[in-house]
């Protein structure tokens, strides 16, 4: 579809770049220690890093992402809701402490604190780097994606705007300035999804979502021809000649018979009301002839009940074949086990100042965190139902459910998604930045370096990781973000969780056993993904036949497999000299 | 470092944690094995999906706050 875009929601946007820029210089204005730059002196107060948490994990993917699949898909988004937010008890109950009290800078410094090993830092530095990259494309995809309906602009400069801001954030103070930035946006976004979510129930359901326009059901054809022209239903696309937007209720409950609205409703009236509801969502099929690529967009009648229940998204659970159900396993125990093992997450708990502020920063977390899903599983349904969906583009549901109340919401929310892609890419940017400069550079090359060149080598890094990041969210736009950072999960799970868990708890890990598990684990995971069904159909173009993995999602087997290959190889290689043990 | 209170948060810690093991694979489990069961309304009108979904949700943060307080409380 094409979007109009509103001078507001420019001014918005624009004002909220230049504000976060604007503190951002304000506090890196002072010359810094590396203490500073990496770690924002240990000083952040709990409960500021407690929401900064929530900014730094609530990506594009949670609010694009799991909109946009509960609004198309119904029930399925909201598993990644409960599967992202459960991987924080493990971070809390397992990691939290431990973590705080071994490393200074970074997640590898943790896993080294024991062994003093130039492998395992240098095996853990690039298993930051794979981690961070493949978290940073789904961001800088969602940055995309958002700036042609908001700003008119092509999706390569929202990627490109995106870019700059993050890495002019990340330069100018570093751990300071990236923890504002998340705070802030942290708290806006948890806001605004809460007043969005009243403003959801306020309205209630209406048939046909109330708009005019919206009850024409004829299936419309998406034309883009050789040349790059686009028809619609066989004629040029132009603004009055353009998809439709969709998502409505077609009947409400019988106790509403008559009926065209049920007025404002209470959170548990409105999943039940929906649930005896019947709903139009659209589903897309597409064939290829010399006249070009016609994508044909139907509208499917279904029950509310059937909406509300696994597998609309998840085939393989619905179907029941073996294969979709471990790839569906796989994928829950990924999100699980990914979260204490993402490296831009684990860094934050070196900006609080000692164990008991860990504990309870994860604490605010978890609440910001969960109250988010919560609201998320509002959000995507009221957008199904909104009459305003794009069916082109499941991410801009978020965004298009609020332009279906005001175009000054849409304005609100479309610079906040975008703020949302700032505040965790500036986090992962952090992560990757102190990976180079402090675990490669600094300590596995051993390059002397005074403190004042130890933050500028950071800062080159943080530049390089920006321009790499720029080029790969233009190189994948076509992806489902949610799906791309599920990849990330099951990468930093299968390299970093064994070894983080073994070495707390099991006192004959070997630095060499670390070594082995971070690297397998990697590589593996890795390998999986792109010898994998869906790697082929949507990154190489091929059929999903000849990929020659059974599932796509490699968690179920990369993980358990990091933490067999530490223990045979610990058990092969000397023990540590005593007294040097953990506990 | 290795000093006792390092012990102490992992056996309270890991308590909790194998309790959230239980609770979130039983409902992965039903979601794999007998999602049927899961199309039930016994919350007036709305389904076990959804309510084990937020109650596994509001389960994490309860038993971050139980965790919470019992350590500050040593």
């Amino acid at each position: 579809m094409l979007h109009e875009t509103s001078p507001l929601a420019v001014l918005i946007f624009a004002a909220f770049v230049v504000g976060v820029i604007g503190l951002s210089f304000w506090l890196g204005r002072k010359k810094q220690s590396a203490a500073a730059y990496y770690a924002a002196h240990g000083e952040v107060h709990w409960f500021v890093n407690g929401i900064a948490f929530a900014g730094d994990y609530l990506s594009a993917a949670s609010f694009l992402g799991i909109c946009g699949m509960i609004a198309f898909s119904g029930y399925d988004g909201f598993l990644y809701s409960i599967g992202f937010l459960a991987g924080w008890v493990v971070a809390l109950f397992v990691i939290a402490e431990p973590i705080k009290a071994l490393g200074r800078f970074t997640f590898a410094d943790a896993l080294d604190a024991k062994f003093n090993s130039r492998g395992i830092k240098m095996a853990v530095a690039i298993s930051t780097l794979v981690v961070s990259i493949f978290y940073l494309i789904p961001q800088m995809v969602g940055a995309g994606s958002l700036i042609t309906p908001l700003l008119g602009l092509p999706q390569s400069v929202g990627v490109v705007l995106v870019g700059v801001a993050v890495t002019l954030i990340v330069v100018t103070a570093g751990m300071v300035s990236t923890t504002w930035v998340q705070f802030i946006k942290g708290s806006l976004l948890v806001f605004f999804c809460g007043i969005l979510t009243v403003m959801i129930l306020g309205r209630g359901l209406l048939v046909n979502a109330g708009r005019p326009g919206t009850e024409d059901l004829t299936p419309q054809v998406k034309t883009i021809r050789p040349d790059g022209t686009v028809l619609i239903d066989g004629q040029p696309q132009t603004r009055d000649h353009d998809l439709r937007p969709v998502g409505t209720i077609l009947r409400l409950p019988e106790r509403y018979a008559g009926q065209t609205a049920t007025g404002p409703l209470k959170p548990l009236e409105y999943l039940a009301a929906l649930g005896d509801s019947t709903i139009v969502t659209w589903s897309a099929t597409r064939h290829s002839d010399e006249q070009g690529t016609h994508i044909t967009y139907s509208p499917v009648e279904k029950k509310g009940a059937d909406l509300l229940k696994p597998g609309g998204y998840f085939k393989g659970l619905s179907s029941g074949t073996l294969a979709g159900r471990l790839d569906f396993a796989s994928l829950m125990l990924a999100l699980f086990c990914g979260t204490a093992s993402l490296p831009h997450i684990l860094i934050r708990y070196y900006t609080v100042k000692d164990g008991a502020a860990a504990r309870k920063s994860t604490v605010v977390g978890i609440a910001a965190i969960g109250v988010f899903y919560v609201l998320t599983l509002y959000l995507g349904l009221g957008a199904m139902t909104s009459g305003g969906l794009d069916p082109t583009d499941t991410n801009m549901a978020a965004p298009l459910l609020a332009k279906s109340f005001s175009t000054t919401l849409f304005a609100i929310i479309s610079a906040i998604a975008f703020t949302t892609v700032l505040g965790t890419v500036s986090g992962l940017i952090m992560a990757g930045s102190g990976a180079v400069a402090h675990d490669l550079v600094e300590n596995v090359f051993g390059v002397p370096m005074t403190d004042h060149e130890k933050v500028r080598c950071g800062k080159i890094a943080a530049v390089v990781l920006g321009v790499i990041a720029m080029a790969l969210g233009i190189l994948f736009k076509n992806f489902n973000v949610s799906f791309l950072v599920g990849w990330a999960f099951n990468i930093a799970a299968s390299a970093n969780l064994p070894a983080l868990v073994m070495l707390l708890f099991w006192p004959r890990t070997t630095k060499q056993g670390i070594i082995a598990a971070v690297t397998v684990g990697m590589v593996a995971s890795l390998g999986w993904i792109l010898l994998s069904a869906d790697t082929f159909e949507k990154v190489y173009g091929l059929s999903r036949d000849l990929a020659p993995m059974p599932f796509s999602q490699p968690g179920l087997v990369t993980i358990p497999l990091g933490f067999l290959v530490l223990v045979a190889v610990s058990l092969l290689t000397p023990r540590r000299a005593e007294g040097n043990g953990f506990r | 470092m290795a000093d006792g209170n390092e012990t102490t948060t992992s056996r309270l810690g890991l308590a909790l944690f194998w309790i959230y093991v239980a609770l979130y694979g039983s409902f992965m489990g039903l979601v794999l094995v007998r999602p049927d069961l899961l199309s039930w309304r016994p919350f007036g009108g709305v389904n076990l999906a959804i309510a084990s979904g937020m109650g596994l949700i509001a389960g994490a943060f309860i038993l971050a706050v139980v965790y919470m307080v019992a350590r500050a409380g040593r």
